[in-house]
């Protein structure tokens, strides 16, 4: 794909991300929306959204918790009424469970609530309010696609990781069989691990990280984008009984 | 029939009255509902998500409590979230059946109305006391924001729990721009998407921004369905002109497909790519243009959606499915059991001189706005 083509795919695309207003989803927002994409950005604290809100006038703030299940609908309404339907979901919004993190034996079972609901549940549930709006977006030429934020504490076995990492190697698989599934609607689901990031979760996970040897989240964000551009290039899924088939 | 009163929207046991085209009526289960389409049919079904368009607050001029249900907007754009016809209730809640709420206060243009966080101007009566244009303040998103968190789902009394904006999204709903759900598309599940179009049947579905079903008031029903916009993407145009070049059927999910369709038909000759606003009624006098068949819930004798089944249908036949409705106990209303009902073959060829009831696209309807 050159440049010309890269600066198409964005320009026009619908994309939500949850957990917009700070680290690797904060440097999304920035770069999606000044790459022409159309962006609304999901954040629970009003003060935060209403300030990224004032930082990039185009962005659509929406103040709401991907953890809580009554938010998910008012947050799926106010994604569609903002963009008119949607191309992208990138459920970015994590919670580490508990704080500090502890091994499991330690771990309070609402901590391990916590980080499901909002690293699992939150994700299954909005994308499943989403479903209907990607799958017009496929019949509709385009290449809907579900970005899950992952680790690779989903793959790696680390102590004091418990809640956390469980609940990531739940939204990895769930993004692998949902990829298997959802192919048939022409929405692909793709789960990524940006790695160690300098970010406010990182700095409460990892008191004395060395923040120079951390990715920026501008860094991540670039990777997380080139990655959609990949994802895009590929083209769209040719979908069961489509046109041409029944033509044929 | 009886009442279907809890929200599931694809029950177990939900039954399916087949009326095929020479009029032979059959009771089977609804989960059969695949194996009645055929390779090169179309399947067209109503991807509006629902608005949770009730709204509970006062009318300042008055003090009194209301409650405003949204009936209807001039497009499917969703930037387009500032003026809305509205039926005003008085009184009370969904508890009481809505022939029985109280009126609302007597309305006039400029009253101003606080809706939770919304605050709304009435602009307009729309021809009755009770249906009114009105416009929300602020920019679109503080209108989406409290319309998502405030509003309710609109619900009857049949339906005793309050019913959650989950219990009125279809599996594929997208643009929320309807102000009660397409209900005949809860069939849809996408396992049942996915067994349609591994049948070689295509699956394109439009946006209708389906209105109110219900206004307790017998003038005001009597003028259901109101006007109602609606948007057919390139993409369901195109399988539409594939599946009749194949000798396919058009099978409509629910009622407001079949209006949309066949007010897009009668606009432009033919199915395109297109928004318009469904303004006429279908009935036993239409000549459908496009529709081979609906798929659609279970009505009652007198309302717009079983008038609309006379279009498919003689007026025997129609008396001998309500017949089979009663005696087979099936279940009414948005969560209840369904019917699935092909144009019959003699009543095409009857040849009526007016597709559309004498007077609806001649006479302007009252615009909702």
């Amino acid at each position: 794909m050159n440049k010309a083509q890269l600066q198409n795919t964005w320009k026009g695309m619908r994309v939500a991300i949850t957990g917009g207003t700070s680290g690797l989803g904060l440097a999304l927002v920035r770069m999606l929306l000044d790459r022409g994409a159309e962006v609304a950005f999901v954040a629970r604290n009003r003060d935060g959204v209403e300030r990224l809100v004032r930082e990039k006038p185009q962005g659509r703030g929406i103040t709401g918790d991907v953890s809580k299940k009554d938010d998910i609908y008012p947050i799926a309404i106010q994604i569609l009424g903002a963009l008119g339907g949607l191309d992208v979901l990138i459920n970015n919004a994590s919670a580490l469970g508990p704080i500090p993190l502890a091994p499991l034996a330690d771990t309070n079972c609402e901590d391990f609530e916590l980080a499901l609901q909002t690293n699992v549940l939150g994700p299954f549930r909005l994308t499943k309010a989403l479903l209907g709006a990607l799958a017009a977006s496929a019949r509709d030429g385009g290449h809907p696609l579900v970005l899950n934020i992952s680790s690779d504490a989903a793959i790696n076995a680390y102590p004091n990781w418990g809640a956390y990492g469980a609940s990531k190697a739940a939204l990895h698989h769930l993004s692998r069989i949902w990829n298997e599934e959802l192919v048939s609607q022409g929405i692909r689901v793709v789960s990524l691990d940006p790695g160690d990031m300098d970010t406010p979760l990182h700095a409460v996970a990892v008191l004395d990280a060395d923040q120079s040897e951390l990715k920026r989240p501008e860094d991540a964000a670039q990777e997380v984008i080139s990655k959609i551009a990949d994802v895009v290039s590929r083209g769209p899924i040719r979908l069961a009984g489509a046109v041409q088939e029944v033509i044929q | 029939m009886i009442a279907a009163t809890v929200p599931i929207q694809r029950p177990g046991d939900a039954r399916l009255l087949i009326v095929d085209s020479r009029g032979q009526i059959a009771d089977a289960s609804r989960s059969i509902f695949p194996n009645l389409l055929h390779s090169g049919d179309v399947v067209v079904a109503n991807d509006a998500a629902t608005l949770p368009a009730s709204l509970f607050g006062i009318h300042n001029r008055s003090g009194r409590s209301i409650e405003v249900r949204l009936a209807g907007s001039e497009s499917v754009r969703p930037d387009d979230v500032k003026r809305f016809s509205a039926v005003v209730f008085g009184e009370g809640d969904y508890h009481t059946p809505t022939e029985r709420r109280p009126s609302a206060p007597e309305l006039h243009p400029g009253d101003t109305l606080q809706l939770g966080p919304l605050k709304a101007t009435v602009l307009r009566l729309l021809g009755h006391p009770r249906l009114v244009s009105i416009r929300f303040e602020g920019p679109a998103s503080a209108i989406w924001e409290g319309l998502a968190r405030y509003g309710r789902p609109i619900q009857y009394s049949h339906i005793p729990a309050p019913l959650a904006v989950w219990d009125t999204w279809t599996s594929i709903a997208g643009p929320p721009v309807a102000f009660e759900a397409p209900s005949a598309s809860f069939i849809l599940d996408w396992r049942t998407i996915d067994a349609i179009r591994r049948r070689g049947v295509l699956f394109s579905p439009i946006t209708h921004s389906a209105g109110i079903s219900s206004t307790g008031d017998e003038e005001l029903d009597a003028r259901l369905p109101f006007d109602e916009p609606y948007r057919i993407l390139e993409s369901t145009a195109r399988s539409i002109q594939a599946a009749r070049a194949v000798g396919g059927r058009v099978v409509a999910i629910g009622t407001t497909v079949v209006r949309a369709l066949e007010h897009a038909a009668f606009v432009h000759g033919s199915v395109r790519e297109s928004t318009g606003i469904a303004d006429n009624k279908i009935g036993p006098a239409t000549e459908l243009r496009l529709v081979d068949a609906v798929l659609s819930g279970t009505h009652e004798q007198g309302t717009s959606h079983h008038k609309l089944l006379g279009a498919f249908v003689d007026e025997s036949t129609l008396l001998k499915m309500d017949h089979m409705l009663q005696h087979h106990r099936y279940r009414t209303h948005e969560f209840g059991d369904s019917v699935f009902v092909e144009k019959s073959r003699w009543k095409s060829a009857a040849g009526n001189a007016h597709w559309v009831e004498a007077g609806d696209f001649s006479r302007p309807s009252t615009p909702l706005r």
